[in-house]
């Protein structure tokens, strides 16, 4: 490399570094609390009225949990919105269970939507729920049970005791590491079982790298055809399944409409999301599912797809 | 340490892949190894022999071959009866473990009375055979959690494991009956 070169490089290196703080800094806003737990950092920043939880110290994390404190109602993500869409698969469940409790927007919104509906809340991480509990606002009580324990042992725990659920939201993806044994077939199978006969599955999981292509045969392998919806600028995607069959686009439109006026305080778009809820096969029918045998999920998640 | 790290993922979809997980997969194998290399010691005090050696890899393959059928039922009965994934995993990594690590741990003492040939050597000689086991560790930690998990069930590296136990078993067998 001759001296030029090297000089290009070296005032490119300051150029990008100095781009790089000016346009994180304004964003960083103000951290209220900061503590390390056993499985990872947990980070409660504000920015103007914006309070967001995040789950590790790396600057170009996304995956966090955000409420508006103005409109505390409001959901500020668009992928917490999506998972509402489970409600146009069940209109009515009366027993929900969600696994990952995050800033616990979920539960709550689900609790002033479902007032006498009983709600099971797994975390694994203990300092989550205390921080929910002390900067979300979130509140367990008569309705809202939180389980401190791994979910793929409250769904063998759940499944000994013969518990059925008519909602299950699976949002247990949060951070750089997926819990490989929550993405298994055998997970699925157990979770197909505690939906029962008319139960829906609302999953918050991936939309790019080796693991969609993977991942989407796994699950089509245990629940054959779902809904699948995703957000293109994010690399979130929603995977949607009902025990039941799966909604006409049809009736999907007439629940969107009688939903739009209950779930407007919470910003919830829900009459677009029937047109973007697609069945169509966009994945690799040859990837080998995932089992307890094979789960690498965290290695192909860092893998490109091949088209 | 192939074997510990496959440890791990067996244990996750009974007991979680929490640090308790590991803590008990480790206190089983350095309680198994100890106890393995103070009887391999004392195994070597008997008519010390390369066909005995070989024995003993041929038992460990055998011992390590029967975790790709019993795991599943001996955690579904753990399960069931402890409820504390702490002493549940902590239990099975003690039922499905101890015994291969035991015997895997008799292999190295046995290799130091039969390598060393004079005292003054001594040392120098368990030097050598510390650092090819411990490479060999290194390396197999590496191969399975890098390459292995993405390319075989994990029933296939335990077959795997015990296979090449088999064959290092036949070399020095072999190896007896021609010397």
């Amino acid at each position: 490399m001759d001296g030029s070169t090297k000089r290009m490089k070296r005032s490119a290196t300051i150029i990008l570094t100095f781009a790089v703080l000016s346009v994180t800094n304004p964003l960083q806003g103000r951290i209220v609390h900061r503590e390390q737990s056993l499985y990872q950092t947990i980070l409660v920043d504000d920015t103007g009225s914006r309070r967001c939880l995040q789950f590790s110290v790396r600057r170009d994390q996304r995956n966090q949990s955000c409420i508006d404190l103005k409109y505390p109602q409001r959901m500020v993500f668009t992928y917490t919105q999506m998972m509402m869409a489970g409600l146009l698969l069940t209109p009515n469940p009366k027993k929900i269970l969600i696994i990952g409790l995050g800033g616990g927007t979920l539960p709550l919104a689900l609790n002033d939507l479902f007032p006498g509906t009983l709600i099971d809340v797994v975390e694994i991480d203990a300092v989550v729920v205390r921080v929910a509990e002390e900067y979300f606002g979130f509140q367990s009580g008569e309705r809202i049970n939180v389980f401190e324990m791994d979910g793929r042992i409250f769904t063998k725990r759940a499944l000994i005791r013969g518990d059925r659920y008519d909602l299950i939201i699976l949002d247990a993806f949060n951070g750089d590491y997926i819990p490989e044994h929550l993405m298994t077939r055998e997970y699925l199978q157990e979770t197909r079982t505690l939906l029962g006969t008319q139960g829906t599955l609302v999953a918050n999981t991936f939309s790019k790298s080796r693991l969609y292509d993977h991942e989407s045969v796994t699950y089509a392998s245990v629940f054959g055809d779902f809904f699948n919806f995703k957000h293109y600028p994010s690399s979130n995607r929603i995977i949607l399944i009902s025990m039941a069959g799966l909604p006409t686009l049809d009736l999907l439109q007439s629940r969107a409409e009688r939903w739009r006026k209950r779930l407007r305080p919470y910003r919830i778009p829900i009459h677009n999301y029937p047109d973007r809820m697609s069945r169509t096969t966009d994945w690799d029918l040859e990837a080998r599912v995932l089992t307890d045998q094979y789960a690498p999920a965290n290695l192909l998640r860092s893998r490109n797809r091949h088209r | 340490m192939s074997l510990e790290l496959l440890g791990g993922r067996l244990l996750a979809p009974y007991f979680g892949n929490s640090i308790y997980v590991w803590g008990s997969i480790i206190t089983v194998f350095m309680l198994a190894l100890s106890a393995g290399y103070l009887t391999g010691g004392w195994l070597s005090l008997f008519n010390p022999s390369l066909k005995r050696f070989s024995l003993i890899f041929f038992v460990a393959a055998a011992t390590l071959y029967p975790l790709t059928m019993i795991t599943e039922p001996l955690m579904e009965t753990v399960f069931q009866a402890i409820t504390d994934p702490r002493w549940g995993s902590l239990v099975a990594a003690l039922v499905l473990f101890a015994l291969p690590t035991f015997i895997l741990g008799l292999i190295s003492p046995y290799a130091v009375r039969l390598l060393v040939d004079n005292v003054d050597r001594a040392g120098n000689t368990a030097g050598t055979l510390y650092f090819v086991s411990t490479i060999g560790s290194a390396l197999g930690t590496l191969a399975t959690s890098f390459y292995f998990v993405l390319w075989f069930q994990m029933d296939t590296i335990i077959l795997l494991l015990s296979g090449t136990l088999l064959i290092l078993g036949l070399v020095s067998w072999t190896a007896a009956r021609k010397g």
